[in-house]
């Protein structure tokens, strides 16, 4: 252990996820998938534990004291989150499934009112499906155009061309704060200013940001920013999309049912003020409460201990993987964030994840769900290896002895 | 052989393995050693798409009108895996091939990779295997 590493107490965060503390195929599990899906400490276990075991019920209707319970424990995420993101209301902070779910409900609901045809929308190269497709469906339904930012060969936008698509004036610009693929750290506020001086409104999919980042949607000035729970040690199936007041008041309701309205008739109803408008039907309250629990557990060591900690872990994985025959980085941003995506030779990523797998090392392989992306740099995919707050400069060393192995095997 | 018979054959090269590794450097093998498919057959046509790797696969009859197999992929584990379906069903009958009972796979521990969770388009290449079985039967050639 290094000085550093005596300051920020690994082992003791460590300690807090039970599930790292196993054998796969034989060997201690070593995971590097966190970009996929982050583990989950005891606190966040133990909360939904807690919900089930003793106030579960329905919310926001019912006048007995479970639901008031349960009630107050949901929105008291919504407050934190408000915090977290330094939002400048509650009612801004909309429940939802996940990232990929506020994106659809940003396409949905104010992509239906506001595309219209011959509109252009601006997304960038490093764009998750997820941040893609639901572009595509609203674009496709009102004749609009997508255009792409492009990228330079380090895997970062191209800061001048966007400038100039941008002269084109487009409606929308969609772009991920850090890319899952490559680990690049877009300069958010930077590009949300230039587009808000065209007019155009901002939706940044903050999924991979979250948990490494201290994210403030009033600095960043952004219409929009969605992310997912479970990235970010809490559950899966919860996420949150924050909006800027004045523009989701000033947008239809997506889904429609309980919770939603003010009052309903057979032939219309009025609908119910933000947040709950876009949230209708009984929503995921345990994972909700459990999100709360997720957020403090991460300020409770502090983002911006977790992000150095996990700094000094890329650094020293890079160093080592350096002196591996063929090792090919993709993607060298300036600005990277845990993420260390790459190849070897001409090894098939999928041959190298499994023999990786072998040695009880998880790391995702394929196209991460960015298929334009892998095309655009001419590569099947990447492996890529994901650090999170609890891994350790032991576990790297494993895994390069794993990752040697592997590649002695496959040359 | 009859597809029992093969495979009990390559149940018997894998018990001389003692671990992981001996196993998949012989998987590797296999994947180096397979035949590679007709460059006419490696087209769209003939391609089963997994997200993260590729399988070709083409059949053809033979005079006795059993199935030849050929196949191809991207990823050499999988490659080794498809020499090993394809050595057990190819030059059998199609309705063998369309009722075979591939029980080898797990007996040699590698069953994890036709798990569909894996996507590495070898459950798709044994249902394509199994479909041109059940299309060949009752067909001369």
């Amino acid at each position: 252990m290094t000085g550093t590493e005596t300051t920020y107490n690994v082992d003791r965060v460590r300690a807090q996820f039970p599930i790292l503390n196993q054998e796969v195929h034989g060997r201690p599990l070593v995971y590097f998938d966190n970009a996929a899906s982050s583990q989950k400490p005891t606190a966040v276990i133990e909360a939904l534990r807690e919900y089930y075991n003793h106030y579960h019920s329905n919310i926001h209707r019912g006048v007995h004291h479970l639901a008031q319970l349960a009630t107050s424990a949901y929105e008291e995420t919504r407050t934190k989150v408000k915090a977290h993101l330094n939002a400048s209301a509650r009612e801004e902070i909309i429940f939802t499934y996940g990232t990929t779910d506020g994106i659809n409900l940003i396409a949905q609901s104010w992509g239906r009112k506001n595309i219209t045809a011959g509109d252009l929308i601006l997304i960038s190269a490093l764009e998750h499906h997820s941040n893609m497709v639901p572009w595509q469906i609203i674009a496709e339904e009102k004749g609009a155009q997508i255009k792409v930012i492009p990228l330079n060969d380090a895997g970062e936008l191209d800061q001048e061309a966007y400038a100039e698509l941008l002269q084109d004036e487009p409606k929308l610009v969609a772009f991920n704060h850090v890319s899952n693929a490559l680990g690049t750290v877009n300069p958010a506020k930077a590009m949300t200013a230039a587009a808000k001086q065209t007019g155009a409104t901002v939706v940044i999919d903050g999924a991979q940001a979250i948990p490494h980042l201290q994210v403030d949607v009033q600095d960043l000035d952004c219409d929009f920013y969605a992310f997912s729970g479970h990235k970010a040690y809490g559950p899966t199936g919860v996420g949150i999309l924050y909006g800027k007041r004045e523009v989701l008041e000033a947008m239809p309701p997506w889904r429609g049912g309980g919770e939603m309205i003010s009052s309903v008739s057979y032939e219309r109803s009025t609908y119910n003020d933000l947040p709950y408008k876009f949230e209708a039907g009984t929503p995921n309250i345990a994972d909700g409460i459990a999100l709360g629990v997720a957020l403090d557990w991460m300020n409770g060591i502090g983002i911006s201990a977790i992000a150095q900690h996990e700094h000094e872990l890329t650094t020293y994985a890079t160093e080592q993987m350096q002196a591996i025959d063929g090792m090919r980085f993709i993607g060298t941003a300036k600005e990277k964030a845990g993420v260390i995506s790459f190849l070897v030779g001409d090894i098939h990523p999928y041959d190298l994840g499994t023999l990786l797998d072998q040695m009880g090392v998880a790391v995702r392989t394929g196209h991460h769900c960015t298929e334009p992306l892998m095309n655009r740099l001419g590569i099947p995919g990447t492996i890529r290896v994901s650090f999170g707050a609890y891994n350790t400069k032991h576990e790297i060393d494993r895994y390069i002895v794993a990752l040697e192995q592997g590649v002695r095997m496959l040359s | 052989m009859s597809i029992e018979e093969k495979q009990q054959e390559v149940i018997e090269e894998f018990a001389f393995f003692d671990d992981w590794m001996q196993k998949y450097e012989h998987i590797i093998e296999l994947g180096k050693e397979l035949p590679l498919i007709d460059a006419a057959s490696k087209d769209e046509d003939h391609l089963i798409k997994g997200c993260q790797s590729r399988v070709w696969l083409n059949a053809e009859r033979s005079d006795d009108g059993n199935v030849i197999f050929t196949a191809d992929s991207d990823a050499i584990i999988t490659k080794g895996m498809i020499a090993l379906m394809v050595r057990v069903l190819s030059g059998q009958r199609p309705e063998d091939i369309a009722n075979a009972d591939l029980h080898f796979v797990k007996e040699i521990g590698l069953h994890e990779h036709l798990s569909p969770t894996r996507s590495n388009g070898l459950v798709s290449m044994i249902k394509q295997m199994k479909f041109y079985g059940v299309a060949f039967q009752g067909t001369k050639q």
